[in-house]
């Protein structure tokens, strides 16, 4: 059978030869395929990034109503006064603007802890230093830094889209005191002192937006979100404590269940391929009725016939699959040197190659199985006539 | 006595025909000695080709049985008869049913690619092959670009590659102008005389009968004058 089965190699080449243009089109429509494929699950990864990163010793407290709505500020002292919380910050959403009224920042406003819960995030002992120090010092992304050019000492004046200053200025100037580098987190968000916004902003003042707890023991998760929500039930600003991953799931869900978008694209376009396919092995396998008639004759087994059709198939769907792979693969590296300040994790994820080939190997073989069979089954007699 | 190559005993065939029962061979028996060479001949539709696709075992008899060299082919399962006619049994079609894609040499190939034979070895016997039937300078050919006689003749080497005892032919030179049917009428006299090949040729053609060494008639599905 194995060797017959290698017998067959010349004869494949030849077959995939016969209609050059007729498989082109085929090949090319599979590439494009397995292209979209490739270019969803890097956005895919590019929009769940946050999940998979977040972190397992730590919970999230927002209000229990909406994430939008505040809580008060002493929410942070008595979470942080539990005994399995080693460290609790919080993180108020300021809605920032630099220039471009259309162009949205992602600015926080942050406890001076922050960053001992998010060492993750590199910086420069110094810059850290010099923002502790400067209660107007904000420390900003490398992405963010290079799209518009600061450097540390600049002072930038940022507006908010949500808040007015107390003073009637316009804007909140901040002095650059450091850079960070992440290779795990986005690159280009803004961060300033809690203290600084608490005391400018003309609502909103002495409330948090959200209240980062870092466990002393990861495993105290479930009982620390329930004694951390039970500790402010039934007052007038109840809390919802969720782990980092499922706020971070949460927020990939709100831009719709990638997930289900993906699976119902890439379905909808490998059923399309599976036809086209199909048909170009069925149309394939009866032009040559004859010919695989001849083949039978000389000696060929039913079944080297049917691994003969099959392979073709799978040839293919690899030939249409790689080309579509490897595309996606040169793409999303070209798109993701102008995409990294927006999308840092526009990449092809390896578990997408790994799908991608399941579904090379589904493909070729759904669309060769029928006429492989029907090839199999062939009567010589009857299709020798047919020539 | 000489044990013939092929007997065949009660050999009967019927064909299914929506309700109707067709009868093609009617309980035929025959005996071919090794290195005969016989033409089949009979009006359409009197069971020639049927019987010679029963012979090399591209179809089942409906009753009787074949046995060629002491091989009783209707016994062989479906793999057993593919490598039993790769082994003992050349194919030679009035329409040549070569594979276009292929150059003659690898069409002569085609057989040869279920031996173990390597790769070298499998070319140098097709070589072989093309030059025995004088078409040594076709071998990078593509059957569209050879002439009907040309490509009848790379249908020839293709059946004799693989050295098989009995060649069997459906009106070989049906398709052929008289000069081209000659040369391979030629051939045939050479490899069952000179190579001792036991010939089964089907005919319309009385001048092709004629080159073999007994004609049979096959009418109604019954050889005339019995197959002995």
């Amino acid at each position: 059978m194995a060797a017959a089965a290698f017998a067959l190699l010349p004869l494949l080449r030849t077959s995939l030869q016969r209609h050059r243009l007729r498989l082109v089109f085929t090949v090319a429509s599979i590439l494009i395929a397995f292209l979209l494929f490739g270019l969803l699950a890097a956005v895919r990864n590019a929009l769940t990034a946050g999940v998979e990163i977040a972190g397992q010793d730590r919970l999230i407290t927002t209000h229990k109503v909406s994430i939008i709505q505040g809580m008060p500020r002493s929410y942070l002292t008595r979470i942080a006064s539990l005994s399995e919380v080693r460290r609790a910050a919080s993180l108020n959403w300021f809605g920032g603007i630099y220039q471009d009224p259309h162009v949205q920042l992602v600015v926080f406003a942050v406890t001076d802890n922050y960053f001992d819960i998010y060492q993750t995030l590199q910086i420069e002992p110094a810059g850290l230093m010099a923002w502790h120090a400067d209660r107007t010092a904000a420390i900003v992304g490398d992405g963010i830094a290079r799209r518009y050019g600061w450097k540390v000492g600049d002072s930038v004046p940022l507006k908010s889209n949500i808040y007015r200053r107390k003073d009637g200025a316009g804007a909140w100037p901040v002095k650059i005191a450091a850079i960070y580098h992440t290779d795990s987190q986005d690159p280009n968000t803004v961060f300033l002192h809690y203290a600084y916004y608490n005391e400018t902003v003309t609502f909103g003042v002495d409330a948090v937006g959200w209240v980062i707890i870092q466990l002393k023991d990861p495993a105290t998760v479930e009982t620390t979100a329930a004694a951390v929500d039970a500790m402010f039930a039934n007052s007038r600003t109840e809390t919802k404590t969720s782990t980092e991953k499922a706020v971070a799931q949460s927020f990939a869900n709100q831009v719709g269940n990638i997930g289900a978008i993906l699976t119902f694209v890439v379905s909808a376009v490998f059923f399309a391929m599976l036809l086209v396919t199909a048909n170009t092995m069925a149309q394939s396998v009866r032009e040559r009725t004859p010919e695989l008639a001849v083949l039978k004759t000389l000696g060929f087994t039913n079944a080297a016939v049917l691994t003969l059709v099959l392979a073709e198939s799978l040839l293919i769907t690899l030939v249409g699959g790689a080309l579509g792979m490897g595309t996606a693969a040169l793409a999303t590296a070209v798109l993701s040197v102008s995409l990294k300040a927006f999308l840092p994790f526009f990449q092809i994820p390896p578990l997408a190659y790994l799908q991608a080939a399941l579904y090379v190997a589904a493909l070729g073989a759904a669309a060769g199985v029928v006429p492989a069979w029907s090839a199999m089954r062939l009567q010589i007699v009857t299709a020798l006539r047919t020539g | 006595m000489n044990v013939p190559l092929v007997e065949v005993r009660g050999l009967t065939k019927e064909y299914q025909r929506g309700d109707e029962v067709v009868p093609v061979l009617a309980g035929l028996d025959l005996d071919i000695a090794r290195g005969d060479y016989i033409a089949l001949m009979g009006p359409s539709g009197s069971g020639k080709s049927t019987l010679l696709n029963l012979l090399g075992g591209l179809d089942v008899p409906t009753s009787g049985e074949i046995r060629i060299d002491g091989v009783s082919i209707g016994e062989l399962g479906s793999d057993e008869l593919a490598a039993w006619r790769a082994r003992n049994v050349g194919f030679i079609f009035q329409m040549y049913n070569l594979l276009p894609v292929l150059t003659a040499e690898q069409n002569v190939e085609l057989p040869l690619l279920l031996t173990s034979l390597s790769k070298a070895e499998r070319r140098r016997r097709a070589r072989a092959a093309l030059a025995l039937v004088g078409l040594s300078d076709r071998a990078r050919h593509r059957p569209r670009e050879l002439s009907g006689g040309q490509e009848q003749r790379v249908g020839i080497a293709r059946a004799i590659v693989t050295d098989p005892m009995l060649l069997l032919c459906d009106e070989p030179t049906g398709d052929l102008d008289r000069k081209a049917g000659d040369a391979v009428l030629d051939l045939f006299d050479a490899l069952n005389r000179e190579a001792g090949k036991t010939i089964v040729m089907v005919t319309h053609d009385p001048r092709a009968a004629s080159r073999a060494r007994r004609v049979l008639q096959l009418d109604k599905g019954v050889l005339a004058g019995g197959g002995g």
